[in-house]
């Protein structure tokens, strides 16, 4: 049996079914900085990728992680790290890079609770807004947030395959319980694997930073005689800096509109019982699993609720909440109100919040309260 | 079978979170249940509280974690204090019949099994697996998980070189008669 590809059904933590999910899309270039609860990640892919050829490098810092796999990703590989809120904010300034330099990488938080270093090996959901908006500037931004081991895989691959189709730093929003617990996961062969790689610049007369008509650049491969210049500074399509307003204009707006015009394509979401629900709440990662069970004790209590689980945070399914917005909502998450906000934005009225500031998930019960004071 | 919940406490270094990982894995993979796994512990690598949560169901499990456990399985009087309350009526209690002590068994209990699993391991000649003799024991006294599935994931989690000590340890504390 390949050693990339662990066909099979095994039993194993979010954290290290989220390494698989990146070998398995490909991934062999993996530089982090140990951090709890993410160092699962770290420990699984110093382990594996040597195994099928890749590299692993424990980095001085989430700086030197962040920078190194933009290097990678440029050198043609996959490339992954895989932190936590700490690490999280210093890997902000090199994520802007990756989106500057369309550069498709991919980078794991497993979120435990802050501001700073907070609970360690607790866990949090406060990193939404930041996942959003962490660097500076006008972009856009991709986050995936499972709620299973066995969506950690998948989505890892899925996240990959945003980030070469999309050229683009993808966050897999992972939290601590869904990072720890243990599950099923069954990992698929190969051929049942959909992987997308990126696009390829042949054409040596082509500027490098030429959008195809998707406005996506095929990437220059290194060292086959392309002029390749990466600069964070504002770039022509020639790759060179070039400071005014007009290629400000264009080339950021590009790089936002690559992905606001095909939002609907990474949108994804789950409605559990919505068809009939009088409320529905909002939720994600281990806090709709939270949800699902108020979900059932409310429908048992003669409430008719439903469950909408955000997949994909960021971009924001607004458009489908908009047209549920006839019903009661709940948003719960273990932060102070971050979702709710493009909750409230997006069906125009208040939302009843259920709210945690970390350390522990919600307990359903807590949830079945919003649920009942929203039909009051 | 509905939601089932099996939560197993006591201090770090006894092995409370690989005796759960063992359950969990075997009815997962092996007795093809729907089963979680999840684990609390302090920053202590020995001595501090840890505990295991192992949640069945027979759907996929919604809320991973145990809220009122229907099994619940103690190794240290410090999580006696802290979990029993949280014991479901009429659930199962299972102790390390040394490590807690009780002048009665509470009238919640609706099922109460001990072993002296400590003494038992020492006396097959590492206090180290004391947690396999439990996890043998809750096997037969619980009938949550098949004794083939058990043992199998046990022998495929500890060590290569201790592998008959664990298989032993598995066996000693499936066919322990309580006095």
């Amino acid at each position: 049996m390949s050693k990339d590809i662990l066909v099979g059904d095994h039993f194993l933590s979010g954290d290290v079914a989220a390494a698989e999910g990146a070998i398995a899309a490909g991934c062999r270039f993996f530089a982090g900085y140990p951090i709890t609860p993410s160092s699962e990640v770290a420990e699984r892919m110093a382990r594996r990728l040597p195994e099928v050829g890749g590299i692993f490098i424990q980095m001085e810092d989430e700086l030197a992680s962040m920078a190194a796999i933009l290097g990678a990703s440029w050198g043609g590989r996959k490339a992954m790290t895989a932190t936590s809120g700490p690490g999280f904010s210093l890997m902000m300034e090199n994520y802007g890079l990756g989106i500057m330099t369309e550069t498709p990488v991919v980078i794991v938080n497993v979120q435990r609770a802050g501001p700073s270093t907070g609970l360690p090996t607790l866990l949090g959901q406060g990193d939404v807004m930041q996942a959003r908006w962490g660097t500076h500037g006008s972009y856009q931004a991709i986050a995936l947030s499972p709620e299973s081991p066995q969506e950690c895989f998948d989505m890892t691959i899925k996240a990959f395959n945003l980030a070469e189709r999309f050229r683009q730093p993808v966050i897999l929003l992972m939290d601590e319980s869904v990072g720890h617990l243990f599950e099923r996961v069954t990992i698929p062969p190969k051929e049942e694997i959909e992987i997308v790689n990126r696009k390829i610049l042949k054409d040596k007369n082509r500027k490098i930073y030429e959008p195809d008509e998707d406005l996506v650049p095929p990437m220059p491969p290194i060292g086959e005689g392309f002029g390749i210049h990466v600069t964070g500074l504002t770039h022509d399509e020639r790759g060179y800096p070039s400071i005014n307003a007009e290629t400000q204009e264009r080339m950021i707006g590009r790089i936002n509109d690559k992905i606001r015009k095909y939002a609907d394509e990474i949108v994804d979401y789950e409605e559990f019982m919505v068809d009939d629900a009088e409320v529905i709440v909002v939720a994600y990662g281990i806090t709709a699993r939270s949800a699902r069970r108020a979900v059932i004790m409310a429908r048992e209590n003669g409430i008719k609720a439903g469950l909408f689980r955000l997949k994909v945070i960021w971009p924001f399914p607004s458009k489908r909440l908009e047209e549920l917005s006839d019903r009661e909502f709940v948003v719960a998450e273990v932060n102070n109100g971050q979702a709710l906000v493009e909750v409230e934005r997006a069906i125009k009225k208040r939302a009843v919040f259920v709210g945690k500031m970390g350390g522990e998930p919600h307990k359903p019960q807590e949830i079945l309260k919003g649920i009942e004071e929203a039909v009051k | 079978m509905a939601r089932l919940e099996l939560q197993i406490g006591g201090f770090g270094g006894q092995g409370v979170i690989l005796a759960g990982l063992v359950i969990a894995r075997a009815l997962s993979l092996y007795d093809k249940k729907e089963a979680v796994f999840t684990q609390a512990y302090g920053p202590e690598a020995r001595g501090g509280a840890s505990s295991s949560g192992v949640v069945i169901d027979d759907e996929r499990v919604d809320y991973p974690y145990p809220l009122n456990p229907d099994i619940l399985v103690i190794m240290s009087q410090e999580a006696y204090s802290t979990y029993f309350p949280r014991l479901k009526e009429g659930g199962t209690l299972i102790i390390e019949k040394n490590l807690v002590k009780m002048d009665k068994v509470p009238e919640k209990v609706g099922e109460f099994h001990s072993i002296p699993a400590t003494k038992i391991a020492e006396e097959l000649g590492n206090r180290i697996v004391a947690n396999i003799i439990m996890v043998g024991f809750i096997t037969k006294t619980t009938g949550i998980v098949s004794k083939e599935s058990a043992k199998r994931a046990v022998l495929e989690m500890v060590p290569a070189k201790v592998r008959d000590l664990n298989e032993k340890a598995f066996e000693t504390g499936y066919s322990y008669e309580e006095g």
